[in-house]
């Protein structure tokens, strides 16, 4: 499937794909993270169950304390 | 009339939100302000103190102060005649609406990421189309080519977005002050959208 992965295109070989296995597959290290499916926040127990599919919009954003 | 004098009457009449008065937003204030946008509102619970001068717009004889009183006083220096409304707490589910529903964009500009999680995911979902401009990842120095503006709807994200807990990578005001910059410019930019100068 092709996404729009924070603003870029991006294929994956499988589809459609939980936001887990999106975060694994591409080997997102993060501790603190947003995400947010064609604009709607997920929350962190949905990443599991919630699918991506073909032509989602797919934003990742990694927060780090400082300010 | 000229484009600073049309700069001057749109941004006049904006109203800007500042959510903490750290590194970032006790920086990105006078940039607004000097700016002319016409209201800010200011939120922070904490006081100054002397670790804070490395990179905060605070002035050592304001050790010990509200960040949110010390910050007003300093903002009317630059011009006396800025509205500047200021909340001395911590911004909470309770207030975050109250505080900050009146304005026409808001800054994020929290230390702790868990902060920043919880206000994005509350102002996109009660304010999904109020612009947020947030900040994360401004530790350290150098690496300018590091630091970058992701968007995801209104939500904007300056800053490197690395992790840098536990590796004991400072907070240095060139860096901090770069980062908030960006916000700022960011945020005179939503405000100049759609205007014509």
């Amino acid at each position: 499937m092709t996404i729009t992965l924070n603003n870029r295109t991006e294929t994956f070989q499988t589809s459609p794909m939980s936001i887990a296995q999106i975060i694994e597959e591409k080997n997102y290290r993060f501790r603190m993270l947003v995400v947010k499916l064609n604009g709607r926040i997920i929350s962190g127990d949905d990443y599991p169950r919630t699918m991506v599919h073909n032509g989602d919009r797919l934003d990742i954003i990694h927060l780090v304390s400082g300010g | 009339m000229t484009v600073s004098q049309n700069i001057a009457s749109v941004l006049g009449i904006k109203t800007v939100g500042i959510a903490g008065a750290g590194g970032l937003g006790s920086n990105v204030a006078p940039a607004l302000v000097r700016s002319g946008v016409g209201k800010l509102i200011i939120a922070d619970y904490d006081t100054v103190s002397e670790s804070n001068l490395n990179r905060q717009f605070y002035f050592a004889n304001q050790i010990g102060r509200p960040k949110v009183e010390a910050l007003r006083e300093n903002l009317l220096r630059i011009n006396p005649r800025a509205a500047i409304a200021v909340h001395h707490c911590r911004i909470t589910e309770d207030n975050a609406g109250l505080v900050f529903g009146s304005c026409d964009v808001v800054v994020e500009a929290f230390d702790k990421a868990d902060e920043k999680k919880w206000f994005v995911e509350w102002m996109s979902l009660h304010y999904p189309e109020k612009p947020l401009v947030m900040a994360s990842g401004i530790a350290g120095w150098g690496n300018m080519e590091t630091l970058r503006i992701q968007r995801s709807d209104n939500v904007y994200i300056c800053g490197d977005q690395t992790e840098t807990e536990g590796k004991n990578v400072p907070l240095l005001a060139p860096r901090v002050t770069l980062v908030a910059m960006m916000q700022a410019n960011i945020v005179v930019d939503i405000l100049l959208k759609d205007s014509t100068l």
